[in-house]
């Protein structure tokens, strides 16, 4: 007998919560008890006065567990709002990285050239390494990191997706 | 100009002040200061159980029987993780509870210090919400917005943590809290109830599966089905959590649905054209195989959870909202467009010939008590007085169900989400707290009763009359029949040994012991069970190999019931082992 899978689709979420501890601890949570994906997840204070946080979550499943993903989510009690910006369409998705790569002669100046071409910013160097500040949608941080794994990459620091819908709307 | 209140102090004059009356609970160090608060003061009742699951278990009987929530007061450490079964319970069937933890000192969290424990952490997901309350001046906004999110939407159990020095620190400080996220959506949608309206008026074989939402609706809700259900002229059938919302007695009572459920009830499931699901969650207990489930039929979900909606099985129309309001919104656009219940008479017949199969039939026996038979004659005995049934879990509460006939809701309190054994006793003393005149019965097999015995303490201790009615068959009885029907009778660790005279335990507890072992002694014994003024415990010997049928076995369509014994196959394939 084997465990079957399903078409997946990757959905990125923005949730606003009250600003209380153990909120984020009760989102995870849901998540693993119920076998939910989270692919990355941020949060942060949103208002002047602290008490509403949004939390960005990219998860991935077949569409009927996306839409159970949000009601489950939705019916939490600090909750505030659940909104599904990939379904809602055009929105904004960044991420942040800092990347350490180490290394001399060609290989050096091969990291500082591509870091350039993805208008890296290096915020850290010695004679042997350099710290490159890399922000982008996903895509483009996956690539970057491929490529610096080839000339030197040594250690990765790396956010969750931030992310915003386009327009003058709000919620 | 406010005076300064202790943690404590607050506490019970804000339970007070919202209405509640009795408190289930257990004493212990962390909760020393709110027990002396409540030595001084006469408003609240503080029943004290003899283990905390069973202050968990007394307060969801209470709260399944009155309407009201159930209140449970444990302390830190052993005291929280005591009760995490009933919490879970109270959660898995949407019961409303507020549970007060008593937490080590604030500076003391997170030093593993005596009887600490992550209260918060391990209950998480267990409740609905929970809180740890660090400043006295927050605690009364946090316990209104825990009885607030405990009985509002779909009710649940609410926790709340309370570190000793919390209860102690004095304050005339309030702050309220301001929940915005939570808005339970209670009124439906006009145009989606209109759509749902003329889906019935067309129907030609409609069906109503209605659940344990409607009970937590309130009385009305009830009501409102029984006039709906006239209205249309559909026939009703219900999950074990929703029995007595409509009058077994009704001609349009197919039975319970389900695993267990009469033949009539899954075959009208399956051959409808339409479902109106009305506070029931399409759980796999009721479903069977889900790609052979109700083929043929459109579904209308009603549901105040949206998350339910969707979820196993698909609905052509959702609607969120309060259900009892949701039925008496289709009364009003039913009878505002003139609809007449259709000519039904052909559907009818249909299930008129299912139920000629009279999948509720067992073996007669004048050797042994057939289980089936002392649970008929309890009723026969007993239905006059509209009793309240608890019961355990297994085999004893699916015959329960199939053959106690109930008129009204809030008669029957079951544990069907979790399932737990030991739920019974404990629930059938909140229920006789929470209803002082009414006759209550703890159905329950020989195995489950063991789980939460020491309760029969608490029975005595506030001279509850409660009767405890065992259907002994020396086996936990429904696991033996899965091992006989999964795994060739390969009956491990199932059979019930080294088990206590029971009559002799009752009467060292205080109670009025008595065992029935014979099918001519069954109706005086139930009499005189009945007519003691006193808890009893009745060790009522039944015929040790029973089989609960119908039953859809493991990985079967809801269509695919066993009837009889002889259809007993005796191993099943990995797949159907997989599954519970």
């Amino acid at each position: 007998m084997h465990i079957r899978t399903e078409v997946s689709e990757r959905h990125t979420l923005s949730v606003t919560v009250a600003n209380e501890p153990g909120i984020l601890a009760r989102i995870a949570g849901m998540f693993a008890g119920r076998g939910y994906n989270i692919e990355s997840l941020t949060v942060a204070e949103v208002t002047e006065d602290e008490s509403v946080s949004r939390i960005t979550i990219v998860t991935s499943g077949p569409p009927a567990m996306i839409d159970q993903i949000i009601a489950q989510l939705d019916r939490l009690p600090p909750v505030h709002r659940v909104h599904d910006l990939t379904a809602e369409g055009a929105h904004v998705e960044r991420e942040l990285a800092l990347v350490k790569v180490a290394g001399t002669g060609d290989h050096r100046i091969e990291a500082l050239r591509l870091a350039e071409v993805y208008r890296a910013r290096v915020v850290d160097a010695t004679i042997s390494s350099f710290v490159f500040e890399v922000t982008g949608g996903t895509d483009k941080i996956d690539k970057f990191l491929e490529l610096m794994r080839e000339v030197g990459l040594i250690e990765v620091a790396r956010t969750g997706v931030a992310a915003i819908s386009r327009g003058h709307n709000t919620f | 100009m406010a005076h300064e209140r202790t943690g404590a102090d607050i506490l019970i004059e804000t339970l007070t002040d919202l209405g509640v009356e009795v408190v289930f609970g257990y004493p212990g160090g962390a909760v020393l200061p709110i027990y002396d608060a409540i030595f001084k003061q006469d408003r609240i009742r503080h029943i004290l159980v003899r283990q905390e699951g069973g202050a968990a278990h007394a307060a969801e009987g209470y709260a399944r029987s009155t309407g009201k929530p159930g209140v449970v007061l444990v302390t830190s450490g052993p005291g929280a993780t005591n009760a995490v079964t009933g919490i879970t319970d109270a959660l898995m069937d949407s019961i409303p509870m507020v549970v007060i933890t008593g937490q080590v000192p604030t500076p003391l969290i997170g030093s593993d210090a005596f009887q600490e424990c992550d209260t918060v952490g391990i209950t998480r997901h267990c409740t609905k919400q929970n809180y740890l309350v660090k400043d006295p001046a927050e605690l009364e906004g946090v316990i209104r917005e825990a009885f607030r999110i405990a009985t509002t939407g779909r009710p649940g159990p609410v926790l709340i943590d309370l570190p000793k020095d919390v209860q102690v620190a004095a304050t005339a400080a309030n702050k309220p809290r301001t929940s915005v996220g939570y808005q339970p959506q209670t009124e439906p949608d006009a145009r989606a109830i209109e759509s749902a309206v003329e889906m019935i008026a067309a129907a030609e074989r409609p069906i109503f599966y209605t659940g344990g939402g409607i009970i937590n609706s309130g009385p009305a809700a009830s009501a409102a089905l029984r006039a709906l259900a006239k209205l249309t002229g559909a026939p009703v059938t219900s999950t074990l959590m929703g029995l007595g919302a409509l009058p077994a007695s009704s001609p349009l009572w197919l039975g319970m649905l389900g695993m267990h459920g009469t033949y009539e009830a899954n075959m009208a499931m399956n051959k409808a054209d339409l479902i109106v699901a009305l506070g029931a969650r399409f759980d796999d207990r009721v479903t069977g195989r889900l790609d052979a489930f109700a083929p043929h039929a459109r579904k209308i979900h009603v549901d105040i959870d949206r998350s339910s909606i969707n979820k196993i099985v698909s609905a052509e129309l959702g609607i969120v909202g309060d259900v009892g309001r949701a039925m008496e919104k289709m009364m009003e656009v039913w009878k505002a467009r003139g609809h007449q219940a259709a000519d039904l008479s052909a559907w009818f017949g249909q299930i008129t010939q299912w139920r000629a199969r009279r999948s509720l039939d067992f073996p007669n026996s004048t050797k042994e008590i057939m289980p089936q038979l002392a649970i008929k004659r309890l009723w026969e005995a007993t239905k006059h007085r509209a009793p309240i049934i608890s019961t355990e879990v297994g085999q004893h509460q699916m015959w329960a169900a199939q053959h106690f006939d109930f008129e009204d809701p809030n008669k029957w309190l079951t544990s069907g989400g979790l399932g737990t054994m030991g739920y019974g006793l404990p629930a059938a003393i909140g229920a006789q707290i929470g209803n002082p005149g009414a006759l209550v019965i703890d159905i329950a097999g020989e195995a489950s009763i063991q789980m939460n015995i020491q309760e029969m303490s608490t029975a005595t201790q506030y001279e509850l009359p409660v009767k405890v009615f065992i259907l002994n068959n020396e086996y936990m009885g429904m696991v033996r029949q899965w091992q006989d029907l999964t795994y060739q009778g390969r009956h491990s660790h199932s059979y019930s040994e080294a088990l206590p005279d029971f009559v002799r335990l009752a009467e060292a507890y205080g109670w009025k012991g008595m065992r029935i072992d014979k099918p001519d002694a069954l109706d005086d014994g139930i009499a005189e069970m009945l007519a003691y003024d006193g808890p009893v415990m009745v060790d009522c010997r039944v015929a040790k190999l029973a089989n609960c049928f119908p039953m859809i076995p493991s990985g079967a369509a809801h269509t695919e019931m066993i009837l009889q014994a002889n259809e007993v196959s005796g191993e099943m394939d990995d797949e159907a082992k997989a599954l519970v």
